[in-house]
């Protein structure tokens, strides 16, 4: 048994003319929490396809649990759980229903890996006579979560579950996860959201279909070159066009309520707030700030450029 | 797994209202109200009449005409040019010229012409129609000529061949239609269930997460088409009884071979339906598909022309299509009370087409791409 539980070796796949993944690999330690971040198009979903056994790779070979996932792909589906970015759930089925059904598709029963979907299910029990298509985003993916584990697989494979699903079900989710994590599952999970990266135990940023970096988000966050300047005025649209148009900014782009600005060898602070000044700027403020993985990203896909 | 697999079905199609209901309106539809609307008898042909002898024998030509139940009197009209125009309009479709002298010349013993001219632009109405006003015509002259006449027609009557229609002795219509309707009735019903069943977990996006289960695509398939083939049963018994309750069409000996047909028909229909929905993504997708070969199906299967006045090539193409040997058994059945032995050849085709397109289904359901 190798101590890798996901094994992405240099895989490729390409719809017609347009490169959904070129050349990837990565690995993930059996038990990890590992996050997938990229912006969308990025090429998350196709790998999870092919990582799901319903998707052949071009080229390269992915292995899931030890397990080659063409060669073995029906090996390889009784021990992932897979849960696709879409609700694929039967919307005409109830809550109950649907986990039974998928239950006993594996082969198992709902009693006997309750104790691993409890903490979710209880949240969605007060429904379970509803069919599922009549439940909120939260409360489906949430469902579908607990479809996904009721065979107790051994990996998990999450394409974006918290898109489009409210920030308290999101943080609701994600403390599942962690919860799922120490029972000693492997998670590979994708999100556009890079809040969501922190929670990981890893990460890696793709773009493009590439990967960009792998690595602790602590690593990720620490490998930051440069200081990180937070910046604002009392005209946030004009400053936009004006941090652009300003050579001692290396690079600027918004971030919440300011904008993150990395400034150009010998240019210190104070230049920028005197050339803010200088343009007619009010209330300028500029603070310096600890950079987050979304900055990480940032810097890494204008490298890439 | 499977009981699984089919309590899940079940239990979709009994939630689903809209599909019960067209288990119902489908059957009434076909069996009880197409019979009527597919009729090939011509009834209430519009006729102008050009009256220029104005003789009582005329007038009595114009009565039988209008007495005879195929016809209805549009008009009459002083001239053939007045009356054309009735055609141009819409208003009549076939014009009866009587000459003038037509009384007299008949006096004489003559055979005077009289001018029928239809508008074929309904080739089926125009024709039958100009032919039906022939047969009264004729039928005017043997009654009204004179004594030489009748003799010719008492002769004529006497040699003439006496037709007998065996197996539908009234040549009524939907004794023929019926049985064949039953199979379009089946047709489209077990083609569209299963396209749109499969199509619509494509949709849904549900078929992924069944691909990544270990259920084996055989399996999958299988729990498909059993439904169906309950359905496809039910809506045979539905459309037999509504035959006998509407039409007073009953199987006689022939209800056998149609059982074991239908239930042999049903996996053609359904393997169709399901090797549509392989190659198609969406429900769009599926329906325009199906609506291409059910339509060169019921064209070509002998329902409604029949496959003997095909050209040649047509009628090689027409070997093609299970729906054929389905309404030949259906109709064999029901008209003749043929048996499943003397319907062997059709029987071998169908179970043919069966294995093939349950194959082809199986072999072109791609759980990975």
């Amino acid at each position: 048994m190798s101590r890798h539980s996901v094994v992405v070796d240099h895989i490729a796949k390409s719809y017609g003319r347009v490169k959904a993944v070129g050349n990837l690999s990565l690995d993930v330690g059996r038990g990890e929490l590992f996050g997938i971040i990229g912006p969308d198009g990025a090429g998350k979903t196709t790998l999870f396809r092919i990582l799901a056994t319903l998707m052949l790779p071009d080229s390269g070979r992915a292995t899931v649990g030890g397990l080659d996932v063409v060669a073995d792909y029906r090996a390889v589906r009784g021990i992932i759980g897979y849960m696709p970015g879409r609700f694929s759930l039967y919307p005409d089925l109830t809550v109950e229903e649907n986990l039974e059904f998928f239950a006993t598709v594996f082969g198992t029963t709902v009693e006997a890996n309750r104790h691993l979907v409890d903490d979710i299910y209880r949240q969605i029990e007060p429904f379970r006579k509803r069919p599922a298509g009549k439940l909120s985003g939260g409360m489906k993916q949430k469902l579908a979560l607990s479809c996904a584990l009721i065979h107790k697989p051994e990996v998990l494979l999450l394409d974006e579950p918290t898109t489009g699903v409210d920030p308290v079900s999101r943080k609701e989710f994600w403390a599942m996860l962690l919860k799922l994590r120490n029972e000693g599952i492997t998670i590979l999970v994708s999100t556009p959201y890079m809040d969501e990266a922190t929670l990981c135990d890893r990460i890696a940023l793709v773009k493009d279909g590439s990967l960009l970096g792998t690595d602790t988000p602590g690593g990720i966050v620490g490998r930051y070159p440069t200081a990180l300047y937070a910046v604002r005025s009392a005209d946030m649209h004009r400053l936009m066009a004006d941090l652009a148009g300003y050579t001692g900014a290396a690079s600027a782009f918004s971030f919440g309520d300011t904008f993150h600005v990395t400034l150009a060898p010998g240019t210190a602070p104070a230049d920028l707030q005197s050339h803010l000044a200088a343009l007619g700027h009010k209330a300028v403020c500029i603070e310096q700030t600890a950079p987050t993985v979304e900055d990480c990203f940032m810097l890494l896909s204008k490298k890439e450029e | 797994m499977l009981k699984y697999l089919l309590e899940k079905e079940f239990k979709q199609i009994v939630r689903n209202t809209f599909l019960s209901k067209m288990m119902v309106i489908l059957p009434i539809m076909t069996i009880v109200v197409f019979p009527y609307v597919t009729s090939q008898e011509v009834t209430d042909v519009k006729v102008c009449i050009v009256d220029n002898d104005h003789s009582q024998a005329s007038q009595r030509l114009a009565q039988k005409v209008e007495a005879s139940g195929c016809f209805s009197v549009a008009g009459y009209e002083p001239t053939y040019g007045e009356a054309m125009k009735g055609i141009e309009e819409g208003s009549a479709d076939i014009v009866l010229e009587i000459p003038r002298g037509f009384a007299k010349s008949r006096g004489r013993g003559e055979e005077p012409q009289v001018t029928v001219a239809a508008n074929s632009v309904n080739g089926v109405r125009g024709g039958l129609g100009s032919q039906y006003l022939s047969a009264v015509i004729a039928a005017f002259a043997a009654e009204e000529g004179g004594s030489e006449a009748r003799a010719a027609q008492g002769m004529a009557a006497g040699a003439g061949p006496a037709t007998l229609y065996r197996y539908n002795p009234t040549l009524d219509y939907k004794v023929f239609m019926v049985p064949g309707l039953i199979a379009v009735l089946i047709t489209l019903l077990c083609c569209a269930l299963t396209a749109l069943n499969i199509v619509g977990e494509k949709e849904a996006g549900t078929i992924e997460q069944i691909n990544v289960t270990p259920v084996p695509k055989s399996l999958f398939i299988l729990a498909k088409l059993m439904p169906n083939w309950a359905i496809g049963m039910l809506s045979l018994s539905f459309g037999v009884a509504f035959a006998w309750a509407v039409h007073g069409i009953s199987p006689l000996q022939g209800l056998p071979s149609i059982v074991l047909f239908s239930a042999v028909y049903i996996l053609v229909a359904s393997a169709m339906g399901m090797v549509i929905s392989n190659y198609s993504d969406t429900m769009q997708q599926a329906m325009f598909l199906m609506f291409f070969f059910l339509i060169l199906m019921m064209l070509t299967c002998g329902l409604f022309t029949p496959i003997e006045s095909m050209p040649e090539w047509a009628q090689k193409i027409t070997t093609l299509n299970p729906m054929r040997y389905f309404t030949r058994a259906m109709r064999l059945a029901y008209l003749r009370g043929s048996s499943p032995a003397e319907l062997a050849r059709e029987l071998m085709w169908l179970g043919g087409f069966a294995v093939v397109l349950n194959a082809w289904a199986v072999a072109s359901y791609k759980k990975s791409n």
